[in-house]
């Protein structure tokens, strides 16, 4: 239960109220992760959330985390500075296992909401980067609210360029936006996977995930093949302070990266208010 | 004596057995009058039990009689529970000196001497064993739970006088105990005297009881337990049908029970602080005048609003969404998460509840009606 010291070595604003964090312990070495698991994150004195991690498995160097200013502990987090000292647990929870069935494969569908791209940027590194002979092709969808809070717009591009099908859309546009407008549902006609033979992960709000999981099965695509990262209060990231619970999972434990068949389909469809 | 093997003990038994843990180094605790309630507290003598002591319990009620009888476990559970001991309503995690680029982090010391539990009710016991798997049995065990769990010795009051309250016979918990004691005391106060049959439980059980006076257990002895725990059992009238229970709960989430015990409920928490598993916590930090970070988790509720806080607010809005999460936690998702109900039938829930509410009846309600569903324009959250 107590965090490992580690140095911000650079921080970078991605939109007006989300930055990335790169990270290397005070000392030591550095924490392992994959692609979909989180880690606590301590600003000390102010308090600790529970964050993904945004790095990629490829990348050699720091731990990225990627935080949005929602309240006190994250508004601490993006304000700190290069050289400041913060607290690392982790990492918890399940991870996308984009190696593993049923994302090794057919075609693999990846949709993002806003900040949800950040715990999917390392399993999409993966994906694009596997080698020919595995899997099928890789579509990515990304949705943010306006063209100001698209983030990751450097790594879509690279993304594309590597051969992924990259379609960037936003619910309201704004002056020079050319791109496409509307909930990442409506660009799914545009795109051309195949849903008997395709899988998919989603991130993003859970209303978003509920909608777009309902329109892949519309299309065809297998629920068992969709996995979706829910989220929850979490205060602990080991299963002991029972706030992330959510019907029979602990997203801490359980979660956050889980099957969309069963359960969980059933559990977003009822309401929790 | 071995285990498994049962032995008498007088009345003068019971102080010597304590006395001989104190001996051995442990410390001794066990249910004391305190605040009109029967807690868990120091025990060093029989004196500081309670001693002709009797409760009177109802939904919503709570009260202690003294009467000049000698018997010591006549009551039934009152608000504390043992998990206070194992995880404490308040604790530091750890505290950091943060001086630039260098954080000191110290935990707490956790050496403690052994406990040893006198008195402990079976549900209790049961409660214990629900908790274990929670934060003993998982991936992440709780050091400050472990280490004073660790080497517990335990020694239950079998069960005689159960109050209106009181489940446990649906529950499989009571009012005899099966196991997880070291030492199992049944107290008879008949026409052959105050006196214990004593069951043992453990090797450990059998090497404290040898130095405690006891004498071979008769016939008599064995059929008055057996007649003290089945009327015990014959007193329990209140009752939780577990068959089903908890796909029944899971398939009747939109049930328009959970509205109706919401118009009564307070979503006070007391449900969640006298019960015996509740294992909710939170963590926050703090800093003193020093610049010292302390991190401290603190038993916190469901009831609670923020307690499902997600940015943007809570998750849970209405009290209805909050008792359908504890309750359908307690006896149906807790199963789903630990292979086990979340609830022994102390009843604690039922007594301390302000105004009176019952699971049981509230579960008994469901299952009366199971399929039903609230109509959308009373629905919390749907008329926006």
């Amino acid at each position: 239960m107590t965090p490992i010291p580690h140095r911000i070595v650079s921080r970078r604003a991605e939109t007006g109220d989300v930055t990335t964090l790169s990270l290397v312990p005070a000392s030591g070495r550095p924490l392992g992760f994959v692609p979909g698991q989180f880690n606590m994150l301590t600003a000390y004195g102010v308090g600790e959330v529970a964050i993904s991690v945004s790095s990629s498995p490829r990348e050699v160097g720091p731990l990225q985390h990627t935080v949005r200013d929602v309240g006190p502990v994250t508004r601490a987090l993006c304000r700190a500075s290069t050289g400041d000292v913060i607290g690392v647990r982790g990492p918890f929870g399940t991870p996308w296992a984009v190696d593993a069935a049923p994302t090794s494969t057919g075609d693999t569908v990846v949709v993002a909401g806003g900040i949800g791209i950040a715990p999917l940027r390392g399993a999409i590194d993966d994906l694009v980067h596997r080698p020919d002979t595995d899997g099928g092709r890789v579509f990515i969808v990304a949705g943010a609210r306006q063209p100001e809070q698209i983030i990751f717009a450097g790594d879509l591009e690279a993304w594309e360029r590597a051969g992924a099908v990259v379609a960037v859309t936003v619910d309201l546009g704004s002056p020079g936006w050319l791109g496409h407008v509307g909930l990442v549902t409506s660009v799914f006609d545009a795109i051309a996977f195949e849903p008997a033979e395709s899988s998919a992960l989603v991130c993003g709000p859970e209303i978003m995930m509920r909608l777009t999981a309902r329109a892949l099965v519309g299309r065809g695509v297998d629920p068992e093949r969709i996995r979706v990262a829910l989220e929850r209060n979490m205060q602990c990231g080991v299963g002991w302070c029972g706030h992330c619970q959510l019907g029979p999972f602990l997203l801490c434990r359980d979660g956050p990266v889980l099957p969309y068949a069963g359960a969980v389909s059933h559990l977003l469809s009822e309401r929790e208010r | 004596m071995r285990i498994g093997e049962a032995v008498v003990m007088g009345s003068e038994g019971l102080d010597a057995l304590l006395t001989t843990l104190i001996e051995l180094g442990y410390e001794t605790r066990g249910p004391v009058v305190r605040d009109g309630a029967i807690m868990p507290g120091p025990v060093r003598e029989v004196a500081d039990l309670p001693v002709g002591t009797h409760d009177v319990q109802a939904p919503g009620r709570y009260g202690l009689e003294q009467s000049d009888d000698d018997t010591v476990f006549a009551w039934a559970v009152g608000p504390g529970s043992w998990k206070a001991e194992f995880f404490p309503p308040s604790q530091e995690l750890w505290h950091s000196t943060v001086d630039g680029e260098s954080v000191t982090t110290t935990t707490p010391d956790l050496d403690m001497p052994p406990l040893a539990i006198v008195g402990a009710r079976p549900c209790e016991l049961a409660a214990l064993a629900v908790l274990d798997r929670v934060l003993l049995d998982g991936a992440f065990p709780d050091p400050r739970y472990a280490a004073r769990r660790d080497g517990t010795f335990l020694v239950t009051a079998e069960c005689g006088s159960p109050a209106a309250t009181c489940f446990c016979t649906s529950m499989g918990t009571g009012p005899g105990a099966d196991s997880g004691f070291d030492l199992a005391l049944t107290e008879l106060n008949d026409d052959d005297g105050h006196r214990f049959v004593v069951r043992i439980g453990s090797d450990r059980g059998a090497e404290v009881l040898a130095a405690v006076p006891v004498s071979e257990v008769t016939a008599a002895d064995l059929a008055a337990r057996d007649r003290v725990l089945s009327s015990s059992g014959d007193l329990i009238d209140r009752r939780l049908e577990t068959r089903g229970l908890a796909d029944l709960l899971a398939r009747n989430l939109e049930h328009p029970r959970w509205d109706e015990v919401a118009d009564r409920c307070l979503a006070c928490g007391n449900c969640t602080l006298v019960c015996p598993t509740c294992f909710c916590s939170d963590v926050s930090d703090t800093t003193d005048l020093t610049g010292d970070v302390h991190r401290q988790r603190t038993w916190a509720s469901c009831f609670d609003l923020d307690h499902s806080h997600l940015h943007g607010g809570p998750v849970r809005s209405s009290t209805s969404s909050r008792y359908r999460q504890w309750l359908t936690h307690k006896l149906s998702t807790w199963w789903d998460q630990f292979d086990t109900s979340g609830c022994v039938g102390c009843g604690r829930c039922i007594a301390w509840c302000p105004v009176g509410i019952d699971l049981t009846e509230e579960a008994a309600a469901i299952r009366e009606t199971d399929g039903a569903v609230r109509s959308l324009s009373t629905a919390p959250g749907r008329a926006r």
